[in-house]
């Protein structure tokens, strides 16, 4: 009744393009925009930014970039963790070297660092596919994690190994360290999940995200009707990698504050990131936030009523957590090989014809 | 939408949280993952603790005691949402028992004001109290540690050992790297040759390490290790035969988790102690009454008189002690974390507090002043006993070479301070 195209009427071309055709899914999209920006950080509290809200936009930023390479452009990769990393270390040397400069530049130079890292490892992308693709990005991650503990002059030779954030403002405001405020980060982060989201959301629906999904589909019909696979290729590396490495300047600097690199980037963050788009849905920019919200906030909530609410042992609730996070995922697979974004997509079609499907 | 859903819900939960008015202690435990082995037993011990003050003594000073734990596993990331949901509770002082996370909660419990007592490990240079206000690592650090174990081998050698190898097999995170340094500074006075060798989380792959280890035949192998990585790499020292009282573990490295699964070939294992092992207390006499026999035992009740849950009990008992010097100082038996702190930093530990606690003859006297948070600096030295499955001590207590870590306490504590514009206290 309310969600249908009909009657919304386009007069220009941008318009016959948007992103969200239908006028509900507009609204609601600003809905949800204003409510983040202007109600979320006058509740929040150090709590919710940091259990919950952080992650999880860091998370999102970083499964919006392996989408890309993943979910759009078909190449696994299982060097999520180790690009992170890059991003973050990138950030720390800047931080320190240029103290004068705004974090802000900081985190985006991150990311073009690893853009160009990312690059370097997808040059093998050219030839190998598949599962030797993801061996050789398994590589890069155990590459990336052994020299960030091997060279002192990635962590300033610092006594433990470890990089810690110095403090840093933002318009005056601090955004680094312990004494920032809860809204301050959280606004941060939004800000880059937001710009992140909006370009990897035009990205995808444009020339180069089609030939993208071209190559994913099939790379030698893709290169017969003239799509160029080595620029395909190498940009949604570059592309995916810049994501990952302001995803990972962002974990390193803003949300834990002190990071050790084999701990926080190790393989199991590349899982993590590869498991967030398989549940969201590979593909899809709004399956990187449902993916990351997913596996960010389940296990806060299972926490929450296992050992608050029920006041079981915390070693059985943190075994049942497996369980059932296992589980889903089974369960997922089975049932939605495409992911949260796709039951989305079947609720959007239900809606279409809701009250009258026939 | 979803998620905001999701989220709705979990506040709803957490509003609806039990009400407070105890003294609450934080216990972020893990009794999970490739560090249970050694993540338990404490927690055991630190719960045990304060569930024998609650049934013995009312709690402390009138007020009762409530441990929050919080699981882990050993996780920075899990850590730091444990540390955030409970430190709007009242937490007095926080245990991580991790040195990773240990430096995740250094600048936010400092900013918090809530003290962290990071017992014989986390940062060493805290134990310069000019700079690090709120974390205590007494009593004893990983450089004492360090120290402690070359002046064994000095005692064992007649005091030279010049020309002699050591090797160090660390855990390749903030923790096992943490005497890298101090090992080298004392190389350069005692002249031995030092080898590192690094070894991944979680540790269960040491073939190559052992490997390099049997083709150079070190003298003495020290082992900064934690989790499962003790229990292979004393295994994989028995597997090649390589002299047992030679290889010598930190106090992390030493509790019976880690020897039993070598059998027989993990006798003559020497570890560092912070206190003496056995469960030989009268302490013991009253869990029995008030905890075991209550039924009020923490996890299942088998880690008793190990060395971890000594030292769980260690920990809590040092707390309480904090939290008794407390009340004095602030005139009041409900202290907030701030007082907790003070009390941290005035705690005198004598022969006579331990045996009037129920545990007498088993830790060092020491006492914690404004600027000197770490302790007396004094350690043991424990070999094990296959066929007895016991650890016995080997040495008196053994003084850490202050010549040598005070002053690099003090250059690490000074970067830390330049590069978050510290200023000196207590002058």
């Amino acid at each position: 009744m309310f969600y249908r195209e009909a009657g919304d009427f386009s007069t220009t071309y941008p318009q016959d393009s948007q992103t969200f055709p239908i006028r509900f899914d507009r609204y609601r999209y600003y809905v949800v925009l204003a409510f983040a920006f202007l109600v979320v950080p006058f509740l929040i509290n150090d709590y919710w930014a940091n259990a919950i809200l952080l992650p999880f936009l860091i998370y999102t930023i970083a499964a919006i970039g392996l989408n890309i390479l993943t979910g759009y452009c078909g190449q696994v990769s299982l060097g999520t963790g180790g690009f992170m990393a890059v991003g973050a270390y990138a950030c720390y040397k800047l931080m320190t070297a240029f103290p004068e400069v705004s974090i802000f530049i900081h985190v985006i130079l991150a990311g073009g660092v690893t853009a160009l890292v990312g690059v370097l490892f997808g040059l093998p992308s050219l030839r190998i596919k598949g599962f030797y693709l993801a061996v050789a990005t398994l590589a890069a991650q155990f590459f990336l994690v052994w020299l960030f503990n091997r060279v002192p002059w990635f962590y300033n030779y610092s006594a433990s190994g470890q990089i810690n954030a110095p403090e840093r403002t933002v318009f005056g405001v601090l955004v680094t360290g312990p004494s920032a405020p809860a809204w301050a980060t959280y606004m941060f982060c939004l800000v880059f999940a937001t710009l992140c989201a909006i370009l990897a959301r035009n990205l995808t629906r444009g020339t180069i995200g089609r030939s993208w999904m071209a190559i994913r589909d099939m790379d030698i019909a893709a290169e017969i009707i003239g799509v160029n696979p080595l620029t395909a290729k190498l940009s949604a590396f570059a592309l995916s990698s810049f994501f990952v490495g302001v995803s990972g300047a962002l974990f390193f600097a803003i949300y834990l504050g002190a990071v050790e690199v084999g701990e926080v980037f190790g393989i199991q963050k590349s899982f993590l990131v590869l498991f967030m788009i398989i549940i969201g849905g590979l593909g899809s920019i709004f399956g990187a936030f449902a993916g990351a919200a997913f596996l960010v906030v389940l296990p806060v909530f299972l926490k929450v009523v296992g050992v608050d609410l029920l006041g079981w042992p915390t070693d059985i609730v943190a075994h049942i957590q497996f369980i059932i996070i296992g589980a889903l995922i089974i369960m997922f697979l089975i049932l939605e090989p495409h992911g949260l974004a796709q039951l989305w997509r079947l609720t959007k079609e239900k809606l279409r014809l809701w009250p009258f499907p026939h | 939408m979803k998620v905001k859903l999701t989220t709705l819900a979990v506040s709803a939960l957490m509003a609806a949280g039990p009400a407070l008015a105890d003294l609450t202690y934080p216990l972020l435990s893990y009794r999970t993952g490739a560090y249970a082995a050694n993540g338990i037993p404490f927690a055991d011990g630190y719960t045990d603790y304060f569930t024998l003050l609650n049934e013995r003594d009312g709690g402390i000073g009138g007020v009762p005691t409530r441990v929050l734990e919080c699981e882990t596993g050993y996780n920075t990331e899990k850590g730091v949402e444990c540390y955030e949901s409970t430190k709007g509770e009242g937490s007095l002082v926080y245990q991580p028992l991790s040195t990773g996370i240990t430096y995740q909660l250094i600048p936010k419990a400092t900013a918090d004001n809530i003290p962290v007592h990071s017992m014989g490990y986390g940062r060493t240079s805290a134990a310069n109290g000019k700079i690090f206000s709120h974390v205590f690592n007494y009593p004893a650090t990983y450089w004492d540690g360090a120290s402690i174990a070359i002046n064994h081998i000095l005692d064992v050698n007649g005091g030279d050992i010049s020309g002699k190898k050591i090797a160090l097999v660390y855990h390749n995170s903030a923790y096992g790297k943490e005497p890298i340094r101090t090992l080298e500074e004392l190389s350069k006075k005692h002249g031995y040759e030092l080898t590192t060798l690094a070894v991944d989380h979680p540790g269960q792959e040491q073939k190559s390490q052992w490997l390099q280890i049997r083709r150079e035949r070190p003298d003495y192998v020290l082992m900064w290790g934690w989790g499962v990585m003790n229990q292979v790499a004393i295994q994989e020292a028995a597997n090649i035969r390589f002299p047992m009282e030679n290889f010598i573990g930190i106090w992390w490295s030493g509790s019976e988790n880690d020897v039993l699964p070598a059998g027989d070939g993990a006798d003559g294992y020497k570890a560092l102690a912070l206190a003496n092992p056995g469960g030989d207390y009268p302490i013991y006499d009253d869990l029995q009454k008030y905890v075991y026999d209550a039924g009020k035992g923490a996890g299942a009740g088998d880690q008793m008189k190990t060395v971890l849950y000594n030292r769980g009990l260690y920990a809590a008992l040092l707390a309480a002690e904090a939290t008794k010097k407390a009340q004095e100082l602030a005139g009041t038996a409900d202290i907030t974390p701030a007082q907790m702190r003070d009390g941290m930093e005035a705690l005198v530990i004598t022969e006579e507090t331990m045996a009037g606690l129920g545990l007498p003859d088993f830790g060092p006297a020491f006492e914690v002043t404004c600027d000197k948070h770490g302790g007396s600096g004094l350690g043991k030295v424990q070999q094990w006993d296959a066929s007895a499955k016991t650890w016995s001590v080997i040495t008196d207590w053994i003084k850490s070479d202050d010549s040598v870590i005070q002053p690099l306490i003090m250059e690490d504590s000074a970067a830390f301070a330049a590069e978050n514009n510290i200023a000196e206290r207590c002058n």
